[in-house]
C-alpha cells in the first residue's frame, strides 16, 4: 500500500467515476426517456385519433350544447356553447366548496373546542362525532343524505314547513329570497361607511392606549356602530328589503330560492366529512400551545378571555392555518364527487355530459384537470408565503 | 440507632374527616365534568335531553323493531330497519359477481394472508423475514392466480365478475404495494441534487395531488386506451388500478419526503464517510430509518385510500359501495337503501378505524430513539 505524497496531487479517477459526468449522465439518460415516452404517447395519441376520425383542438367550445343544466347561477339556455358551460360548471363547483368550507370551517371549530371541554359528555360526543364521520367514505355519506334522506321526502303538496318560510320537499329546500329596492343602495353605502368608522376607530383605540395606557370598548362601540347607522338607514329609506316567500300553486312551489336536493346533500356531507379533519386541526393546534404560555398569561394577570385572545389563540393559529388551507383543498377537490348524484359541478358538467357527448376527452378531461391543478398550485403557493412570514424567527 | 419510645400519654392525631361527598365518588365525578360552572351544567342538560330524544328511536329502528329472520321483502314488516335485505344479498356485497361455487377461492386468498401476515404484526420474531418475503414476492402470484383461475388450472373469472368488499380490498391492497416503492422513489428524487430529476420529480408530484382522483380516474378509462398503441388495450380493473397507483404514489411521496428531511444531516454524512455509495447509502442507513417514522403517515395514507377505492364506482366498478347502490334499486328490494348504507357504512368504518388505530399503536412503540 502506498501512501500519496503530501502535497502531490492525487491521480484523477477514470471519467466514469466522476460525480459529476456521473450526474450528467443520469440526467441526460432520464431527459431522453422522457422525451422518447412523451413523444411515443403523443405518437399512439394522434394515430388512434386519426383511425377514430376524432378532430382535436378547442374549437369545439363554441358549438351549442343542447341540453339544460338544473342549476346555473349565470343565465344558460340549451343553446349557448360548450365554453358557457364550462363556466357553468366553474361556478357551481365554487359555490359549493365557498358554502362547504364556511360550514366546515364553524362546525369543525366548534367540534375541536368542544373535544378539549372540561364537560365530560360534551367532549365524548364529539369524539364519537369526529370518529364516526371521518372513517366513512364521504361518497357513502353522500349517498346517504341524497337517497336514504332527501329522496324520501314528501312531494311537494305535503311539504315539510319550517314555520311559514321554509319548505324541504322533493324538489328540494324553498327558502325566502331576499327582493332589494332601489333605495337600498343608502343601507349598503351605511354598511360600507360604518365599517370604515369601526376600523378608524379601532386605530385611534390602539393609538390611545399606546400613549395613554387607557382602553377603549372598542368591540362593543363598533358592534353598536355597526348595527345602527345601516339599521337607521334602512328605517328612513322606507324599508327597502321585501320578501319573497316561497308558496304552493298547483303542483309544485312558485317564488323563493330553491336549494336543489343534489347541493343540499353535497353541501351536508362535505361539511360533516370534512368538519372532523378541521375539528382535529383546531384541537391539535390548541394543544401545541404549551401550558407554560396559559400560565406565564395568568401570572401577568391577563383574565382568562385575555389570554385566550391574545396568548392562545395566536399561537394555535401558527400551528393551524397551513392544515387548515390543505383541508380547504381537499375539500374543493372533494366536491368532484358531485358527479355521482349529479349536482352540476364542474366534472359533472364538463368532464362529463360534454365529454360524451363530443367525444373530446383529452381537451375536456385537460381543461378540468387545469383548473383543479391551478387552484391547488395557486393556493399553496400562497400558503408557503403565509408559512415564511408567520414562521418563527429563531435566534 | 433506635427511636426512643415515645411517652404513652402524647398527641393522638383526631381520626381524619372523610372528604367531603360533594369531591369523591360519583357525585364528586359528576360536579367536575358535568356541572362544574352554570354553563356547563346548562350544555349538560341540553345534550343529554338531546341524547335522550334521539338515541331511542335509532336504537329501536336498528335493533329492536328491525326484522332480521326471512327470505323476501314480505318479511319485512316491522317499523324498523329490514336486515333481511342485507343477509340475502351479502353474498353479492362480499364477492360481487364471482360465481358462487368458486368463491371458496376468494375467501382461501383472504386466510392465505391472514396467516401470512400475522407475525408481522407480533412483536419481532424469527418468522418475520420469511413473512414478508412471501407476502411480497410469493402472495401476489398465489392471489392473481386463485382469482383469476388459468395458473392453477382453476375456471377462469374474467375481472368484470369481481365486486364487493373483495373488489375494495383488491384496489387498497394493489394501490398502496404500488404506489409505496413508486412514492419512495419519487421523494428520493424529489431530494436529489440533480436538477432535471428533481424538477421531473416535483412536477409529477405536485401534478397528481393537484387533480382531484375522480378526474385521474376519468382520464384513466378515457385517456388511457387513446395513448396506447393500436391493438393494445386493459381491462377496465387494471386501468382504475394504474390511475389509483400514479395518484397514491404523489401522496406516498409526500409522506416519506417528510422522513426523509427529519433525518439529521450527520447521517448522511456518515454514510459518505463509509465510503457508501449512494444506493448502498439509502438502503441501508437512510431509508431504514425514515421509513419507521413516517410509518404512521403512511397508514394514514393507507386509511385515505381505503376510502377512496369508492370513487372506482364513477367508472362502473363494482366495489362494496357499488354492489350495494345496485342491490338498492333491485325492484324486489326498493326502499331499503338506508339498511344498505349502514351496513356499508360499519364495514367501512372497522376497517378504517382498526386501521387508525394500529397507526396509534404503532406511533406509541415507535417513539423510540429518534428524539433529539
Amino acid at each position: 500500500m502506498t501512501t500519496p505524497l503530501a502535497g502531490a496531487a492525487p491521480a484523477r479517477p477514470p471519467f466514469w467515476n466522476d460525480p459529476a459526468v456521473r450526474a450528467l449522465v443520469f440526467q441526460a439518460l432520464a431527459l431522453i426517456a422522457v422525451i422518447a415516452l412523451g413523444w411515443y404517447l403523443v405518437h399512439n395519441t394522434q394515430q388512434n385519433l386519426a383511425q377514430r376520425g376524432i378532430a382535436s383542438g378547442f374549437g369545439f367550445l363554441n358549438n351549442a350544447a343542447g341540453f339544460g343544466i338544473v342549476q346555473h347561477l349565470i343565465d344558460y339556455s340549451p343553446a349557448d356553447s360548450y365554453g358557457r358551460v364550462f363556466w357553468i360548471g366553474l361556478l357551481n363547483t365554487l359555490l359549493v366548496s365557498v358554502l362547504g368550507i364556511v360550514f366546515a370551517t364553524v362546525l369543525g371549530f366548534v367540534v375541536g373546542i368542544a373535544r378539549l371541554s372540561r364537560n365530560w359528555l360534551v367532549a365524548k360526543i364529539a369524539m364519537v362525532y369526529v370518529e364516526i364521520f371521518r372513517n366513512i367514505p364521504l361518497l357513502l355519506q353522500i349517498f346517504f343524505w341524497y337517497f336514504a334522506v332527501l329522496r324520501t321526502v314528501p312531494n311537494p303538496r305535503n311539504s315539510l314547513a319550517f314555520g311559514d318560510a321554509f319548505f324541504l320537499n322533493i324538489r328540494g329546500l324553498y327558502v325566502p329570497r331576499p327582493v332589494f329596492g332601489d333605495d337600498f343602495v343608502w343601507v349598503l353605502g351605511a354598511l360600507a361607511l360604518a365599517v370604515v368608522l369601526a376600523v378608524l376607530l379601532g386605530r385611534w383605540a390602539r393609538q390611545r392606549q399606546a400613549t395613554t395606557g387607557q382602553p377603549f370598548p372598542v368591540f362593543l362601540v363598533s358592534l353598536a356602530i355597526l348595527v345602527v347607522l345601516p339599521g337607521v338607514t334602512y328605517f328612513a329609506a322606507g324599508q327597502p328589503l321585501t320578501w319573497d316567500i316561497p308558496k304552493l300553486a298547483g303542483f309544485n312551489f312558485r317564488g323563493g330560492w330553491v336549494v336543489i336536493p343534489e347541493l343540499a346533500a353535497l353541501l351536508v356531507a362535505l361539511t360533516l366529512y370534512t368538519a372532523t379533519f378541521i375539528a382535529e386541526t383546531v384541537r391539535a393546534g390548541i394543544l401545541s400551545v404549551s401550558h407554560g404560555q396559559t400560565e406565564a398569561a395568568g401570572a401577568l394577570g391577563l383574565p382568562n378571555g385575555l389570554t385566550l385572545r391574545l396568548i392562545v389563540i395566536p399561537q394555535a393559529m401558527r400551528v393551524i392555518i397551513p392544515p387548515l388551507t390543505s383541508q380547504y383543498l381537499n375539500l374543493a377537490k372533494n366536491s368532484t364527487l358531485a358527479a355521482a348524484i349529479g349536482y352540476p359541478d364542474l366534472v359533472a358538467t364538463f368532464a362529463g355530459t360534454v365529454l360524451n357527448q363530443t367525444g373530446q376527452a383529452i381537451e375536456t378531461i385537460a381543461i378540468t384537470m387545469s383548473v383543479y391543478l391551478a387552484l391547488s398550485l395557486g393556493i399553496s403557493m400562497l400558503m408557503n408565503w403565509y408559512n415564511k412570514r408567520k414562521a418563527l424567527v429563531e435566534r | 440507632m433506635t427511636e426512643p419510645n415515645p411517652p404513652a400519654a402524647t398527641f393522638t392525631p383526631h381520626p381524619d374527616l372523610p372528604p367531603p361527598a360533594a369531591t369523591t365518588g360519583v357525585i364528586g365525578w359528576l360536579r367536575a365534568n358535568l356541572f362544574s360552572s352554570p354553563l356547563n351544567a346548562l350544555m349538560t342538560l341540553l345534550v343529554a335531553a338531546a341524547l335522550l330524544r334521539w338515541i331511542p328511536p335509532i336504537l329501536d329502528w336498528l335493533i329492536f323493531s328491525a326484522d332480521w329472520s326471512g327470505s323476501s321483502r314480505q318479511d319485512c314488516t316491522g317499523e324498523g330497519a329490514c336486515w333481511v335485505f342485507i343477509k340475502q344479498r351479502l353474498g353479492q356485497f362480499i364477492y360481487g359477481f364471482y360465481p358462487e361455487d368458486q368463491r371458496w377461492r376468494v375467501n382461501l386468498v383472504w386466510v392465505i394472508a391472514v396467516v401470512a401476515s400475522w407475525p408481522l404484526f407480533l412483536k419481532r420474531n424469527r418468522l418475520q423475514v420469511p413473512a414478508g418475503l412471501f407476502m411480497l414476492f410469493v402472495f401476489p402470484v398465489i392471489a392473481y392466480g386463485l382469482y383469476t383461475g388459468p395458473l392453477f388450472g382453476l375456471p377462469h373469472v374474467e375481472t368484470s365478475q369481481w365486486g364487493g368488499l373483495m373488489l375494495t380490498l383488491t384496489i387498497a391492497v394493489v394501490g398502496i404495494a404500488g404506489s409505496l416503492p413508486g412514492g419512495i422513489l419519487l421523494a428520493l428524487g424529489r431530494r436529489s441534487k440533480m436538477p432535471v430529476i428533481r424538477t421531473l420529480c416535483v412536477t409529477i408530484i405536485e401534478f397528481w395531488r393537484g387533480v382531484p382522483l375522480i378526474t385521474v380516474l376519468f382520464m384513466s378509462s378515457v385517456m388511457l386506451p387513446l395513448f396506447l398503441p393500436e391493438g393494445m388495450s386493459f381491462d377496465k380493473l387494471l386501468r382504475a388500478l394504474i390511475g389509483v397507483v400514479l395518484f397514491e404514489s404523489a401522496y406516498i411521496a409526500e409522506v416519506v419526503r417528510g422522513g426523509l428531511q427529519a433525518i439529521p444531516k450527520g447521517q448522511y454524512e456518515a454514510a459518505d464517510a463509509l465510503g457508501l455509495n449512494y444506493p448502498k447509502a439509502m438502503g441501508l442507513i437512510i431509508l431504514p430509518q425514515a421509513l419507521k417514522l413516517v410509518i404512521p403517515g403512511i397508514v394514514n395514507t393507507m386509511i385515505a385510500l381505503f376510502k377512496d377505492t369508492s370513487l372506482v364506482i364513477i367508472i362502473g366498478l363494482y366495489d362494496l359501495l357499488n354492489s350495494i347502490q345496485q342491490a338498492a334499486v333491485d325492484p324486489n328490494w326498493l326502499g331499503f337503501a338506508t339498511e344498505g348504507y349502514v351496513f356499508a357504512a360499519l364495514l367501512y368504518w372497522v376497517f378504517c378505524f382498526s386501521m387508525s388505530r394500529y397507526s396509534q399503536h404503532l406511533e406509541r412503540r415507535l417513539h423510540t430513539g429518534h428524539k433529539r
